[in-house]
């Protein structure tokens, strides 16, 4: 399985990169990991007459940490993540927790997080853990850069607010106070294989002790991955318990909407989101010290 | 489009479509067939080279032209002359294969591996190792045949 023939153009700026996608606009596409593309352009189910390669532009290689954001780059690698030094901060355990599952860990040696957000497949990882993290992307267009707030960015399956001739830049995942944690539960049938069923969860406790920001997503429920907007409103201004959890739970099961396949029927499918939902708000509660 | 890959220590110049994959790229090109092709769609693992020193990547899932100027390391470069690396003879050793169709790419995975982590546990081992598909083995003699590279390579160092 070959991909069918293409023009390759190596950019080395973002400028030169940005040049390129708007002479050719919808012919052209990106090349960061390629680890989604490049299997899509083998079954011919892509078959863009450009390809991007934006790998040379060093200053795309980001992953970094301020008071404001982690700011991930359009070429930062999912391993990259696994190996940050502040890898161990709980705030980032969200963050953490995808970069350990998505795909295979060969596979997670090219492929990036912005490609993830781009592909915007179903049953992504990043989709639902940016969701939850409330993440921004930063896209280049005409007009310059802009900042798009993740639940715009996710238009639907594989499609996103990246126009014709606009890149991906970067992403910000906003830094939260310091009771933050978050966790991501999937369930997977084998290592690689696409999501059952996923969920991504972040909180803040405030100083009371009751939460004070909440974010609830699920992939492979819809799509693409979606937002549980009711969990989020059942768990803010709560102090954490058994029954909130599993009321977030149950908004979870409601708000999945999977397709039946061989990994599992419609039923189990909506089950497994709101047991997820729990198992993760248990382990990121867990991780701020508190027991739910 | 021309591309210069430097493949275990030796500079190839070829002329290639940009849609060439770099697994067919070594094979074909190069006419180094140790890497393998199975599933050729980036599930299984056979396919796995080491770039530029660092990274195990799956070649069917990367083109040529991507790897032009950067170095490439595959099982060939693997044996020093007559000796086996430490991860050759532990697969040797250990009964680490039995039809080899996957061997080269648990290799490579493998060297990447105890680059970045030199004492890594069972787990470590498994969860690195998770990428590349066994139908043979049941993973225990892969698993041990790292292992004993690991404790080997410790020593010389």
């Amino acid at each position: 399985m070959i991909p069918a023939a293409f023009n390759y153009l190596r950019a080395h700026t973002s400028d030169e990169a940005f040049a390129h996608l708007q002479q050719y606009g919808a012919e052209a596409r990106v090349l960061a990991g390629g680890q989604s593309l490049i299997p899509a352009m083998r079954f011919r189910l892509a078959r863009p007459a450009v390809l991007v390669d934006i790998n040379a532009i060093r200053d795309l290689n980001v992953l970094r940490v301020n008071d404001h954001a982690l700011t991930v780059g359009a070429i930062a690698r999912d391993s990259d993540i696994e190996r940050a030094p502040w890898i161990n901060d709980t705030r980032w355990t969200l963050i953490r927790d995808v970069s350990r599952v998505v795909a295979d860990p060969v596979v997670r040696q090219l492929g990036t997080v912005v490609g993830s957000l781009c592909h915007n497949d179903p049953a992504g990882d990043w989709t639902a853990a940016a969701l939850a993290a409330r993440a921004e992307v930063a896209v280049r267009g005409k007009d310059g850069v802009r900042h798009v707030p993740i639940d715009e960015f996710l238009v639907g399956s594989f499609t996103t607010a990246v126009g014709e001739g606009e890149m991906a830049l970067g992403v910000h995942f906003p830094a939260a106070g310091d009771r933050t944690a978050g966790a991501y539960h999937k369930v997977e049938r084998k290592v690689g294989d696409f999501a059952t069923a996923a969920a991504a969860v972040q909180v803040s406790l405030g100083a009371d002790g009751t939460i004070r920001e909440a974010g609830v997503a699920l992939s492979a429920a819809g799509p693409c991955a979606v937002r549980v907007k009711e969990a989020e409103e059942i768990l803010k201004g709560q102090r954490p318990s058994a029954e909130v959890i599993r009321a977030a739970g149950d908004a979870a099961s409601r708000r999945s909407e999977p397709q039946g396949d061989l990994r599992g029927s419609v039923e189990y499918k909506k089950n497994l989101a709101g047991v997820l939902v729990v198992r993760a708000l248990r382990q990121a509660l867990s991780r701020l010290g508190v027991q739910a | 489009m021309k591309v210069n890959v430097t493949v275990n220590g030796v500079p190839y110049e070829r002329e290639v479509e940009p849609r060439t994959l770099l697994a067919y790229f070594l094979r074909e090109d190069c006419g180094l067939t140790g890497t393998h092709v199975g599933c050729d769609t980036s599930s299984c693992g056979c396919c796995v080279v080491v770039l530029d020193s660092e990274r195990a990547v799956k070649s069917c899932s990367m083109f040529a032209v991507q790897a032009d100027g950067h170095q490439v390391q595959t099982v060939e470069g693997l044996a020093n002359g007559g000796t086996l690396h430490p991860l050759q003879q532990g697969f040797w050793d250990q009964h680490g294969l039995q039809c080899g169709y996957c061997t080269p790419g648990m290799l490579m995975t493998s060297v990447a591996l105890l680059k970045r982590n030199p004492n890594p546990s069972e787990s470590d081992i498994r969860e690195g190792l998770a990428g590349n598909l066994c139908r043979c083995t049941g993973y225990q003699n892969i698993v041990k045949a790292v292992q004993q590279a690991s404790a080997a390579m410790g020593v010389q160092a």
